[in-house]
């Protein structure tokens, strides 16, 4: 997958897990927990469904890795492929 | 049933029980809700008189947000259940009064109302109201670890004044505190931000509007709801659960079991029992539902809620008599932003004596019944005297019948006194959700059944 894919299919799970933020706007570097109002409960989520969807598991210890769009993307994409 | 097996199963379809349920199901856990009634709801259900469909206990929902609101208990448990937040169908209440005998406090669901108030009646209190404000803000009360202070003690900090302190307690002590004329500060600060920083409002249709959707989300993840299936026995081998066996004698295994039911009442289904039994709640109430011809408006009547004292101390403990006559909640439910009902109703709910109920002769418990619904139409016509005389239709439950329905111990309705707040039992696996986790109101339970689903089940895999 692409980089490009890659952050499509984050901003999806996004999309599901906060369904009533704005997810097309999102700056890909800025804060996702200050930008959206996610909270720990919705990384919890993010990850899991991560994992539902698309077999990937991010240990509790990197789940700062996850902290922007941009930074998901550097993190998750070599686990995409 | 014979043998099934299932991840998760859990006790009791209230709101805390549904919602821990949608989640765990959300993530392919294979969970079966049982539910020892034929409808869900458990303290908060709804049933049916003639054409009318009533809620049993639901005044108002706490909690509430606006669309749009950030980090609010309303908002992140739609989150975690997903679900938008018009499908709860929020009407906000007009406004809300406690009336005692020297002074009436108006509120809603903007703070700024109340500080007016505070400002006019009690000047020398508005900077400890606000010290208070600010501090309750920056307390983290769903910290699972937080021990236990007296609120009383801990609020006489910042409000001198006697008759505002209880008054403010007032709410905040009828609609959740297990403990008498006294609250757990986390349970203050809880309550505190549920109702006076964000307020009241009623889902339109009533509680069944949410509960529908709940049973329809889980159904739709595959979830699974027996009722009429009471639990006799959480099975355990080797100091964890492993199941529970049902009243039917069936068997089904699971390899976590969260109750929603209580704390004392999950107890006694624990085969051996090493520690003492958690405490039973003492606080139960009367609840008397009247219809009328023409709206509480048209008799000069706009405030939602009414809480109504006849002096200036508010006794909150379970009283010496059958019901209290002192105090009383009364709830226009028809003004709420949206009124959906075809006529007037008036709910009023008074502090009883379950113990002097329980022991009462069938006759006697019959025309008790009928006092309580002619001293709650007496004290609405002392409240408000254009009330018209007569009602269309009438309906009062008492602590046994509060019993009956729930399965809680004396009709406790705020559950124990002592609270699970990580949820964990003595058993491994078996974890305690809803009124006795500590979370209180729908939006608290749901949220507790939510966090005690994230944090025991989802959260380890």
């Amino acid at each position: 997958m692409t980089e490009v894919e890659v952050k499509d299919a984050i901003v999806k799970i996004i999309a599901d897990v906060a369904m009533d933020e704005d997810v097309t706007s999102i700056d890909a570097s800025a804060s996702l927990r200050d930008e959206l109002d996610l909270d720990s409960m919705d990384f919890l989520d993010i990850v899991m469904e991560l994992k539902k969807r698309h077999k990937i598991t991010v240990p509790q210890e990197e789940y700062s890795e996850l902290a922007t769009l941009d930074s998901c993307v550097k993190y998750l994409t070599p686990k995409f492929q | 049933m014979q043998q099934k097996k299932f991840d998760v199963i859990i006790i009791g379809a209230g709101l805390s029980g549904i919602a821990a349920g949608i989640r765990l199901a959300m993530f392919d856990k294979k969970v079966c809700i049982l539910e020892k009634h034929s409808i869900p709801g458990g303290l908060n259900s709804y049933y049916k008189r003639g054409k009318r469909l009533l809620d049993v206990g639901l005044h108002a929902m706490t909690n509430f947000a606006p669309q749009g609101s950030r980090g609010k208990p309303l908002t992140k448990l739609l989150k975690q259940l997903r679900i938008p937040y018009g499908d709860f169908a929020l009407a906000p209440q007009n406004y809300s009064k406690i009336v005692f005998a020297d002074s009436t406090l108006k509120f809603s669901n903007e703070l700024e109302l109340l500080k007016e108030q505070i400002n006019t009646q009690f000047p020398d209190q508005v900077d400890g109201f606000n010290r208070l404000i600010t501090m309750i803000g920056e307390f983290n009360e769903t910290a699972l670890d937080n021990e236990y202070q007296s609120a009383k003690e801990v609020v006489s900090n910042y409000i001198s004044n006697d008759i505002l302190k209880e008054m403010i307690f007032f709410p905040l002590l009828i609609y959740g505190s297990a403990w008498e004329n006294d609250m757990d500060f986390s349970q203050f600060a809880i309550m505190f931000k549920s109702i006076f920083l964000e307020g009241f409002s009623r889902p339109v249709g009533g509680v069944r509007t949410i509960l529908d959707l709940l049973m329809k989300k889980f159904s739709n993840l595959g979830g699974i709801v027996e009722y009429r299936s009471g639990v006799e026995q959480v099975l355990s081998k080797n100091g964890k659960a492993c199941g529970v066996k049902l009243e039917s004698g069936d068997t089904i295994l699971a390899s976590t079991v969260l109750s929603s039911i209580g704390n004392p009442e999950t107890m006694k289904l624990i085969e051996s029992q090493s520690e003492p039994a958690a405490r039973s709640g003492s606080m139960s109430f009367t609840e008397t539902i009247m219809t009328y011809g023409q709206r509480p408006k048209d008799f000069g009547e706009e405030a939602a809620i009414v809480f109504y004292n006849d002096s200036n101390i508010y006794d909150y403990r379970c009283p010496d008599s059958l019901y209290d006559k002192k105090s009383a909640v009364i709830c226009f439910s028809n003004n709420f932003a949206v009124d959906d009902f075809d006529e007037g109703i008036v709910r009023m709910t008074n502090i009883a004596n379950y113990s002097q109920w329980k022991n009462l002769s069938k006759e006697d418990y019959k025309k008790n019944k009928e006092l309580v619904l002619s001293d709650a139409k007496a004290l609405l016509k002392s409240y408000s005297p254009s009330f018209a005389d007569d009602h269309n239709f009438s309906d009062v439950f008492t602590p046994l019948t509060v019993e009956k329905f729930t399965s809680r111990i004396g009709g406790a309705v705020y559950g124990s006194p002592d609270k699970l707040r990580t949820g964990e039992t003595e058993l491994d696996s078996l974890y305690v959700c809803g009124t006795d986790q500590g979370f209180l109101g729908i939006v608290g339970a749901m949220l507790s059944g939510i966090s005690m689903a994230n944090l025991h089940v989802l959260s380890k895999n």
